[in-house]
């Protein structure tokens, strides 16, 4: 049989889907790619969990590189990366402000009695107030923010050491870096 | 007397509010405009549903978002606007014809064309093939000899 070039079309066709397909496949659907990225953290206005009556606002960035983590007591992949941002809150790394979302006040509470409270302060957002306008997805997910208050960093699932050392905290001393 | 002077002056008086009051949506047209918007934005944790009809916690608390900025005067444009802001062009179940979409939304309009063309030059060069020269009665003749002949054997 002769191979004609109208033969090597379907072989073609198959061989682009199968190269589209491949890199399709790797790529996580559930990962969006953020759209906070270099712009300034969202105004806000929200209780302190562990002070109802107090507010917290975006004027808690001041001058700092901060660590923000979005969590909840309801969160199960929370409970595998608390230890590891009590360990930075430990040595000091970073301050990390919380944000307690889509939670009570008691189960919030009761959370961060039961495994040590990390955060400088803890945002209480049940309504997802702060959450939609960060883009949020899921819990828990990360950002961080630089010295002017933008958003430069947005890190999705639980911070484990090695994604600390390796990929977060290079970032966070080139942004203490920065003037 | 004097009550219904008062009256009708109250009713002269509240004409003027009247345009302004139309202007605030009702809740049923907050509602209805509401639904229309949700049907329209994906939820962005299940992400094949819209968020009027899923259960997701977060879809609902961007339900009620959506309800609060349309009660805040909103267009149903600006509400889009807000959530494509945020969550990128992913929150919109219909794709925004943009340069990384013209793939998505020509291909299907171009490779119909070129098939309609294709089609019509292969029809075109079939009947160009039909003006063949027909065969002569002595042709025909010798062609039917052939086909009896052929039969027969058979």
């Amino acid at each position: 049989m002769k191979l004609t070039w109208k033969g090597i079309i379907p072989l073609v066709v198959f061989l682009a889907l199968g190269i589209a397909f491949a890199i399709g496949l790797t790529k996580d659907p559930s990962k969006l790619p953020s759209q906070m990225i270099n712009r300034p953290f969202p105004d806000f206005s929200l209780p302190d969990l562990l002070d109802m009556d107090a507010t917290i606002d975006q004027s808690y960035f001041d001058g700092q590189v901060t660590l923000v983590n979005i969590f909840g007591s309801w969160c199960v992949a929370c409970d595998q990366e608390h230890p590891v941002l009590m360990k930075l809150a430990r040595n000091n790394e970073i301050p990390i402000l919380g944000v307690d979302w889509r939670d009570t006040v008691e189960k919030g509470r009761r959370w961060l009695a039961r495994g040590g409270n990390p955060y400088t302060r803890v945002v209480f957002d049940a309504d997802s107030m702060l959450a939609i306008d960060l883009g949020v997805t899921g819990a828990p997910e990360s950002f961080i923010v630089d010295k002017q208050g933008n958003i430069r960093y947005k890190f999705i699932g639980p911070i484990s050491e090695k994604i600390w050392r390796d990929e977060l905290k290079p970032f966070v001393l080139m942004l203490e870096a920065e003037q | 007397m004097r009550v219904i002077f008062i009256l009708v002056i109250t009713m002269f008086a509240s004409l003027p509010v009247l345009p302004a009051l139309a202007q605030t949506p009702s809740e049923a047209e907050i509602e209805l405009r509401a639904k229309e918007v949700g049907r329209a934005l994906r939820c962005v944790v299940c992400q094949n549903q819209p968020i009027e009809e899923s259960d997701a916690s977060l879809a609902q608390d961007m339900r009620k978002l959506v309800r609060a900025r349309i009660r805040k005067g909103d267009s149903n444009e600006e509400v889009m606007a807000f959530m494509q802001n945020r969550y990128g062009d992913f929150v919109l179940l219909k794709p925004p014809v943009q340069a990384n979409t013209y793939l998505l939304w020509f291909t299907p309009a171009a490779l119909l064309g070129f098939f309609l063309i294709w089609y019509v030059v292969r029809v075109r060069r079939g009947s160009a093939k039909i003006d063949a020269p027909t065969l002569s009665a002595d042709e025909l003749k010798r062609f039917t000899a052939l086909a009896n002949d052929q039969e027969k054997n058979q």
